[in-house]
């Protein structure tokens, strides 16, 4: 199925998985493709780890990918990115935050240890890891809530869709009075040209 | 038009394109957000929720018997809760449309139990759908409408949380227009006395056999021929799976699952090779096709444990000797790496009780909502946790053969005291328990995401409502030993528990803080650690606040001193009054002194 395109997105509650899948999905159905979503809910404003996978085909059955089958692998989280790296095809591309979220149990408790550097982990078992800045290019933009939609710019710089259609998505899927700043946080994304930042 | 759709979404359109005039439910994941959409977006439904899923269901009776097409939807366990009901309402049959929802959480993604629903169907001798994408869940609605008047009988929509909170793309239809009939008193049809009920079962049985021609030419029961000798039964979310893996087998897709139509599922294991029944959870439809003589296999190669996949069908087939090999593998399991377990909130209001009741090493009996996660390291302090209300009735039990030695208390929210509490404090008053009962009121049903409940003043659609005062309704059940403590405050708390304990009778002590996630996001000046004074002893890890970091700087013997993320920070003060040091101050306070 060649024209298939699954993209797995991770991060943890509050860090807009959810609205990242809808512009993705969105540009889908504008592209007339057929698209299916699925994640979980329900734990996920309690510092769960959220995913969502995005199936985009001219005809999709399952919403869910199986491991080892996402072309694309965004995360908001570098070591949410390292954790989920498995998930993708052997010649996919991720695209990683480098936001650091440390949870209560690694300090609570002995036996687990956060990654010293999850980018340079993810980099040592795949090819294509394109590790972005996301956080500093959002405080820059006046708003630390756009990592989800910088790391969308990047995508749509590698994902098989017009470039207009995901300008019109997120018109059609973020609040008023939040496009504008989600429309320079995506071309914000498109310049962090991948290949640059990847030497 | 196409949208793209959640299932539970898509039952909401359903709804509406149905001309549903009424929908109620008790909150529950996965099926909470069917109201919420038609609330938030279908307003010409009347949507309520009721205080739990057997009132909802039995309003829901009224208006069906009132000539509006009716709605009601709950989780799986939701409907042991509304069982009472619905066995009785398969009697009655409906006037206007009847359908009720079932989510079901197999995986338990957010689940006491992954029991499965179908067999409900077949219990109660009602008519089934199982819908297997967005599409269909909308689709199905009005279809089971539909078959509800004409076979005058509720209709049960069972969906799966991966139905249910996928999305897909959806096409739209123009609302059709339903004018019932009004209620016409009926007390033979109406009145289940055993007199009426026995003329009634007997149109149950008969109804069943009209079912049974209905399931072997609804289009909803349809296959997909490729020629193929292997065939392969499946519905709901299974087909989505088993397509992707096996594309070019024949298919038998069940979409109306029960009544099963047996006659086509004769015709097509006649017809192949080898049939292959693949379902989640139960051999619901492999046991029903087995007593009927047909060979077919199944659960052999699938289990029925959890959710399946496309990886786990692609396993059982080749189990079967179907496919050779499997291109798709499953999730080995995760390496070394931390987990991210939910956690209880910066500023959760429930913090300080279950610190409190850790402390004092009672026996904790639990229930369901948020304080569930008072159960995991490092705080650890609920010992049990069945179902809705249980809490109160295990304490109860407990208590009367001192089953505990240190003490039983029970916790319980306030939703969850609303839903199935309030008789089990009836118990503890009229059996004069000494139990102590927790009734953590954060003022809203917080675990399923925020939904009002009868004591918070607001209803489904955002009128405001008459609220169910929780002192006064337990003041009027007779408990005479009742206190409200703030949970913010570590020693009144723990000091409210220890007294109540040792009173006789039943005491309740309710914590009066609110939610800090909703409705509104409560922030209060963040606290900050002074590395000065922190003599890195650990103790403020030990309750669990996301918000509380381990820093770079350690003490002399290597641990790490604390550190505050004040962007999570809520100010509930908790860690600050625990601090042997006095090491946590508010960060005002630190800036000044800085200086």
């Amino acid at each position: 199925m060649s024209d298939s395109y699954n993209i797995l997105i991770v991060g943890v509650g509050g860090q807009g998985v959810l609205l990242a899948s809808e512009i993705i999905s969105e540009v889908a159905i504008r592209a007339n493709l057929d698209v299916k979503k699925s994640e979980i809910h329900g734990m996920s404003q309690r510092g769960g780890v959220v995913s969502s996978h995005v199936k985009i085909a001219k005809k999709v059955y399952s919403p869910t990918i199986e491991y080892g089958q996402a072309d694309v692998l965004i995360s908001f989280e570098q070591a949410e990115g390292l954790r989920a790296l498995d998930w993708m095809k052997k010649n996919g591309v991720a695209i990683v935050s480098t936001t650091t979220l440390i949870p209560a149990i690694v300090t609570s408790s002995k036996g687990f240890n956060y990654p010293d550097d999850s980018i340079a982990e993810m980099k040592k078992k795949a090819n294509n890891v394109i590790a972005v800045e996301a956080d500093d290019i959002a405080r820059e933009l006046g708003n630390p809530r756009l990592v989800n939609t910088i790391l969308l710019g990047v995508l749509s710089t590698i994902a098989p869709y017009d470039q207009n259609l995901w300008e019109e998505s997120i018109k059609a899927r973020v609040k008023e009075k939040f496009i504008d700043i989600n429309l320079k946080a995506i071309e914000r994304g498109r310049q962090l040209n991948p290949k640059a930042v990847k030497a | 038009m196409k949208e793209l759709l959640s299932g539970n979404e898509a039952v909401a359109q359903g709804a509406l394109e149905a001309d549903v005039k009424v929908a109620v439910a008790y909150p529950g994941t996965p099926s909470t957000e069917i109201l919420e959409t038609i609330a938030a977006r279908h307003k010409s439904i009347y949507a309520q929720w009721s205080p739990n899923e057997k009132v909802a269901y039995e309003v829901g009776i009224g208006s069906s018997l009132g000539g509006a097409r009716t709605i009601v939807t709950m989780k799986h366990v939701g409907l042991n809760v509304a069982a009472d009901p619905f066995m009785t309402h398969a009697y009655t049959g409906v006037n206007a449309g009847f359908v009720v929802i079932s989510a079901d959480d197999p995986e338990m993604h957010s689940s006491q139990n992954e029991q499965d629903n179908r067999f409900f169907a077949h219990f109660a001798k009602v008519p089934m759908l199982e819908p297997s994408d967005s599409q269909e869940s909308k689709d199905m609605v009005l279809e089971g409408m539909k078959i509800s008047e004409e076979f005058d009988t509720p209709l049960l929509l069972r969906m799966t949380t991966r139905i249910s909170h996928s999305k897909g793309v959806v096409e739209l239809s123009e609302p059709c227009e339903y004018e019932g009939d009004k209620f016409v008193k009926n007390p033979s049809k109406y009145v289940m006395v055993p007199g009426n009920a026995r003329g009634r079962h007997v149109v149950v049985t008969e109804r069943l056999e009209k079912l049974k021609e209905y399931a072997e030419k609804t289009p909803y029961n349809f296959i997909e021929n490729n020629g193929s000798k292997i065939g392969i039964i499946t519905g709901g979310i299974s087909y989505q799976y088993t397509k992707e893996v096996l594309p070019d087998a024949d298919y038998l897709k069940l979409g109306f699952t029960y009544p099963l139509p047996m006659k086509k599922i004769a015709d097509f294991i006649k017809s192949h090779d080898r049939v292959i029944v693949i379902e989640e959870l139960e051999p619901f439809y492999e046991d029903q096709i087995k007593i009927e003589g047909l060979k077919v296999e199944g659960k052999k190669y699938f289990g029925v444990l959890g959710e399946l996949s496309p990886a786990r069908v692609a396993a059982g087939l080749k189990k079967a000797g179907i496919i050779d090999k499997v291109a798709i593998s499953e999730i080995p399991p995760t390496e070394n790496m931390f987990p991210r377990p939910p956690v209880l909130c910066p500023g959760c209001s429930h913090r300080g009780v279950f610190m409190a009741l850790n402390k004092l090493k009672v026996a904790v009996t639990g229930d369901i909502g948020c304080y569930t996660l008072g159960a995991l390291p490092p705080l650890k302090s609920v010992d049990t946790c069945i179902c809705m209300g249980a809490s109160i009735g295990n304490a109860i039990g407990m208590e009367k053969v001192d089953g505990y030695k240190k003490g039983t208390v029970a916790v319980i929210g306030d939703s969850t005291f609303l839903h199935s509490g309030v008789t089990g404090l009836m118990d503890a008053v009229y059996n004069n328990s000494n139990v102590t009962i927790m009734i953590l009121d954060n003022s809203v049903t917080a675990m399923t995401g925020g939904q009002e409940h009868p004591s918070t003043g607001k209803t489904l659609m955002g009128e405001k409502a008459n609220e169910v005062d929780i002192p006064s309704l337990c003041k009027a059940l007779g408990v005479k030993n009742y206190r409200d403590v703030d949970p913010y405050d570590y020693e009144a708390t723990l000091n409210a528990i220890k007294e109540e304990i040792e009173k006789p009778g039943p005491s309740v002590i309710r914590t009066n803080r609110p939610c800090v996630l909703m409705p509104k996001r409560i922030m209060d000046e963040p606290f900050v650690v002074d590395l000065e004074l922190c003599t890195a002893c650990t103790l403020c890890f030990r309750i669990s606040c996301p918000a509380i970091l381990a820093s770079e700087e350690t003490n002399d013997r290597g641990k790490p001193k604390a550190i505050i993320d004040t962007t999570l920070c809520t100010g509930c003060t908790l860690c600050a009054q625990i601090c042997p040091d006095e090491a946590i101050i508010l960060q005002s306070k630190m800036v000044t002194e800085g200086v």
